[in-house]
């Protein structure tokens, strides 16, 4: 059926019923594509099955999800709009891009909604369920007639497509069944293998019966055909070759997935968006490998309940939010005070108080750093790609228990909700955490016994006869007995304090991406915002302009290097999905800016002058976004 | 030292080792002179020398309060922790290492007041650890504030012209709770009961709530004061499926037979009477228990292995 490659060009506007002549086929290095419905009509499981069937492919992916903050919204209104984004390309994707080029929307008012906040490229093209023209209730007829009006005046290509009209030749209920008949247009026009769509159809289906699979597939096959009979164009956005082995995933299934093969047995919990799916993945499977996730009463319970399994065997996790978050300071502090290993995760979203629950921010840095009364010293890192979710739960289980602390794990709901392939991970024995050690304690050995130039200690676990011994969040000695004794005050504080800075050095200073030597601008990000800091910094030294950047994946510590780094730039500053004065606003001033998170910290830690760029829109970065804003903040002259 | 070594010490096969009422004095008790607590802590040094505790496989949890100083004074593993939140931490112990045997300390403003929420879920949760209430109606380490249980009308430093309400009556409040399987009230100036309450309680599988009347001469020293001189206003609940304590019967003749399988009946006996009541209200072993519901087979690292690139290759692109 492809005739015709069209290098690169948008997909011109054409007849829409093109029976008969073969469709153009548009190449294209990426591509990004949107399905929006309400709230219920399955667009999300359409967007993500079509993201793992392009990863499966070979094209780098990554899918976000567009969520409506409650449950059931009222039907076709703007606030409803649920669904899913996916960025395809040839290349590796970092990050969820810029503009949609292809939208597929089950109602006008989802669409308009998209529309009225500019998440569409000019040139887009929209296909979109007709039934609302004819509708029945007037209201509906006329709230369609407009919403197309306004449509009609930017420069997108509509196509009306009779979805209902077709799913009902196939099921009795067209609501239950639209996004496989989308599924099956999106898979025609991007030339989607379709028995990896089949297979991916099965498994999404993989609890219900045999006939609701084979409804999906009928309505799966119907979009195709109906794709292949009506629509001129088709989109090819070549794979690229994959030389290694990939897996794809969400930040979440990541978290779940590592959290396992980190040798955790025990993941306690109370729901809260976005970090509850973590949970959910971890139900399914976790008990085959004898872990427990235990849903708690409420968050200080899950803590609590997770601080008691480590303290009596393994280190366990307790996985949470910002609210939550809150919630567990007391006991972070008492994890930090008694030296227990504990790993807590916190799937940041938009702050403060309930905040936006299903929106990304990066606001909890600084609680997760300093959040807890007294000094409680712990060790804070953040992920910044779905890969690293996996990852970084291995590493902070290690850490935890080599230096017996509690570790932070910051992810957000760009990374739980984001769907990306990337390189298979190899598991290995290391990761896992070794049965409880249950040898008898020599003599003479302390709980607390410091080494008074690291701050390590080996800790006794229930069951070591000789052992016994009594934890306390009171001040304590060697032996965790009370003490009134000043010195051993301030001696535990240091030996609790030291550890991080052992860590640290153990640590790499973060890499810089563009130019090592130095130059004019040096973007600081963290978290998830590294593919669209890195990919605008490419694009602007595409344009000349001398910027770099550096992704800082531990918090607390910070990576060492960090005050050589910055010396070599003339400007530095942090990228941050967290709030942050405009210096412009009234009576703000150089002394009581509130600045980005991690230009607090930086500024704290290195003394450099580290400027802030930082939004709150409750969304991912855009690169483009990102490109302004280096061409405006590289000082003056800054070409190179 | 003993890492590396990951070989479960089995030492119970071979465990020729007697432990005395030496073993298990841990640290010396700074309570202050007369305070019931100490009635507590000897009943309980008693039980583990008669049921022969393994020190290193028992494990005493407990929040903050006078109470809560509870396992410095045991020579086991002790986890003091924060103020109303034993139960949580002992939840965890129990479901991470099931073969240890677990113990709760907890005022009563730790137990029935920020730790509310725990305890009506530990109740339900009816996980296999004994909890003791040490309650002496009030806040003692935080000098003298009214806690849920303080009496109507007691004078505290919160409530100078008397309790405002009611107070909370714990045994009610615990049989009232779902799943609930142990519920007894004890008193600590009545030896021998509060010694046969705790055998009972340890004995039980499941969650064992026991109230202990505690004396605080401190800051509540007249509340037990007519109950501790007139053993007549005390009544006792006896029976062969739950509690006799024949020792007690020249002194203690205000007895009723109560069998605690009887859950209406206990709740009956619960309200508010001119009586106190001491005995076993409630149990019932064959109640659902988390903790043997959660239980799982341990898997070794290989097997972990397999089955993470099992799942692994679900996700293979
Ligand atoms: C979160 C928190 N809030 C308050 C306190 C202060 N505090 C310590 S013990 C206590 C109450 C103690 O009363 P109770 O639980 O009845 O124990 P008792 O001292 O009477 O044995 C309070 C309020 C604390 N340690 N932590
Ligand atoms: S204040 Fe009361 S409860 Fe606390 S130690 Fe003294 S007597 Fe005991
Ligand atoms: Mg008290």
């Amino acid at each position: 059926m492809v005739t015709t490659i069209k290098a690169e060009a948008g997909v011109a506007a054409a007849e829409a019923d093109t029976s008969g002549a073969e469709p153009v086929v548009h190449r294209c290095s990426e591509h990004t594509v949107e399905i929006l419905s309400d709230s219920g009509e399955g667009a999300q499981k359409c967007g993500q099955a079509f993201g793992t069937v392009s990863a499966k492919m070979g094209n780098g992916a990554w899918t976000v999800e567009i969520i409506p903050a409650e449950i059931q919204p009222p039907a076709r209104t703007p606030a409803g709009a649920s669904g899913n984004r996916i960025r395809i390309s040839s290349a590796q994707v970092t990050n969820w891009g810029d503009r949609t080029n292809l939208v597929v929307a089950f109602n006008e008012q989802v669409l308009l909604s998209r529309h009225e906040i500019g998440a569409f490229a000019d040139d887009a093209v929209i296909l979109v369920e007709n039934m609302w023209a004819t509708h029945e209730d007037e209201d509906i007829r006329k709230a369609w007639a407009s919403a197309m009006a306004q449509l009609a005046t930017a420069h997108y290509r509509v196509i009306e497509v009779p979805m209902e009209e077709q799913c009902l030749t196939v099921v009795e209920n067209a609501r239950k069944g639209k996004n496989m008949f989308a599924l099956g247009l999106l898979a025609w026009i991007y030339d989607r293998d379709l028995e990896l769509v089949r297979e991916q159809i099965a498994y999404t289906f993989r609890k219900k019966s045999a006939e609701v699979y084979e409804a999906n597939i009928a309505l799966l096959d119907l979009g195709v055909k109906w794709a292949s009979e009506h629509l001129d164009f088709r989109i090819q956005v070549p794979a690229a070759p994959v030389g290694q082995a990939m897996v794809v995933m969400n930040g979440n299934q990541a978290l779940a997935l590592g959290g396992i093969a980190s040798g955790m047995e025990l993941a306690a919990m109370y729901p809260i968006t976005p970090a509850t799916s973590v949970s959910h993945h971890l139900s399914d499977v976790f008990e085959s490998y004898g872990g427990v996730v235990h849903q708690a009463e409420d968050e200080i319970a899950a803590i609590g309940v997770a601080i008691g399994a480590s303290y009596a065997g393994k280190c366990a996790f307790t996985i949470t939010s910002g609210p939550g978050l809150a919630l567990k300071t007391e006991f972070i502090g008492l994890a930090t005070m008694i030296e227990v290993p504990l790993v807590i995760v916190d799937v940041q979203r938009g702050g403060p108080s309930t905040g936006l629950p299903t929106k990304v921010e990066q606001s909890d840095l600084l609680a997760a750093v300093f959040g807890q009364p007294g000094d409680t010293p712990k060790v804070v890192l953040a992920p910044a790609t779905i890969e690293e979710c996996f990852h970084v739960m291995i590493t902070a289980r290690r850490i935890a228990d080599a230096f017996r602390v509690p570790v932070l794990v910051l992810s957000d709901a760009n990374l739980a909700t984001g769907v990306q392939p990337f390189p298979r991970p190899e598991p290995r024995p290391e990761w896992f955490s070794p049965p409880p050690d249950q040898s008898p304690v020599p003599e003479g050995l302390r709980p607390f016994d410091w080494d008074a130039r690291t701050g390590l200690s080996q800790r006794f676990i229930p069951g070591q006869p000789g052992g016994m011994h009594i934890v306390t969040g009171l001040h304590h000695d060697e032996n965790g007995k009370l003490t009134y004794d000043q010195k051993m005050y301030q001696h535990s504080s240091a030996m609790r304090s030291r550890k991080l800075a052992v860590l640290q050095e153990m640590l790499q200073p973060p890499v810089v991406t563009g130019d090592a030597d130095g130059g004019d601008l040096l973007l600081v990000g963290w978290g998830s915002t590294r593919g669209a800091i890195e990919e605008a910094v490419e694009q602007a030294r595409g344009e000349g302009l001398s910027v770099s950047s550096t992704h800082l994946s531990f918090l607390s510590p910070l990576q060492p290097g960090l005050k050589q780094i910055f010396s070599k730039f003339k400007k530095v500053m942090t990228v941050e999905i967290n709030y942050s004065d405009d210096p412009t606003a009234p009576y703000i001033t150089e002394e009581n800016r509130r600045r980005g998170q991690l230009s607090f910290l930086l500024r704290a830690s290195t003394l450099v002058d580290v400027d802030c760029w930082t939004r709150v829109l409750g969304e991912p970065l855009r690169p483009a976004t990102l490109v302004d804003v280096i061409r405006a903040n590289v000082p003056q002259g800054g070409a190179r | 030292m003993s890492a590396g070594c990951s070989l479960l010490w089995t030492g119970a096969e071979e465990d020729d080792r007697v432990f005395d009422l030496h073993d298990w004095e841990g640290a010396e008790p700074r309570w202050c002179p007369g305070c019931g607590d100490l009635s507590v802590l000897t009943a309980m040094q008693r039980l583990a020398v008669a049921e022969q505790f393994v020190p290193e496989t028992t494990v005493f949890v407990s929040g903050i309060g006078c109470s809560s100083r509870f396992p410095h004074y045991m020579k086991a593993y002790g986890f003091h922790g924060i103020h109303g939140r034993a139960l949580p931490v002992a939840t965890g112990v129990k479901l991470s290492r099931p073969e240890l045997t677990v113990f709760v300390a907890m005022g009563d403003g730790d137990c029935t007041s920020i730790g509310a929420a725990h305890w009506l879920h530990m109740i339900r949760y009816n996980i296999d650890v004994t909890a003791l209430l040490m309650d002496n109606n009030i806040y003692g380490l935080t000098k003298k504030q009214s806690s849920p249980t303080t009496p109507q009308g007691f004078a505290s430093n919160t409530a100078p012209r008397g309790s405002w309400l009611p107070a909370l009556d714990p045994i009610q409040a615990t049989l009232g709770v779902t799943n609930a399987s142990f519920v007894a009230q004890t008193a600590e100036w009545v030896p021998a009961h509060l010694y046969a309450t705790l055998r009972a309680a340890y004995h039980h599988k499941g969650f064992s709530f026991v109230r202990i009347l505690q004396r605080c001469p401190q800051y509540t020293d007249s509340i037990y004061k007519e109950a501790v001189r007139k053993p007549s206003i005390v009544e006792l609940l006896v029976h062969e499926n739950g509690l006799t304590v024949p020792e007690l019967d020249r002194l203690y003749t205000n007895q009723r037979r109560h069998d605690p399988r009887d859950l209406d009946e206990a709740r009956r006996l619960a309200e508010a009477s001119d009586v106190i009541r001491l005995g076993i209200f409630f149990q019932d072993e064959s109640r659902p228990r988390y903790d043997l519901i959660r239980a799982l087979p341990q898997r070794t690292v290989e097997e972990k292995i397999r089955l993470m690139n099992e799942e692994l290759d679900r996700y293979a692109v």
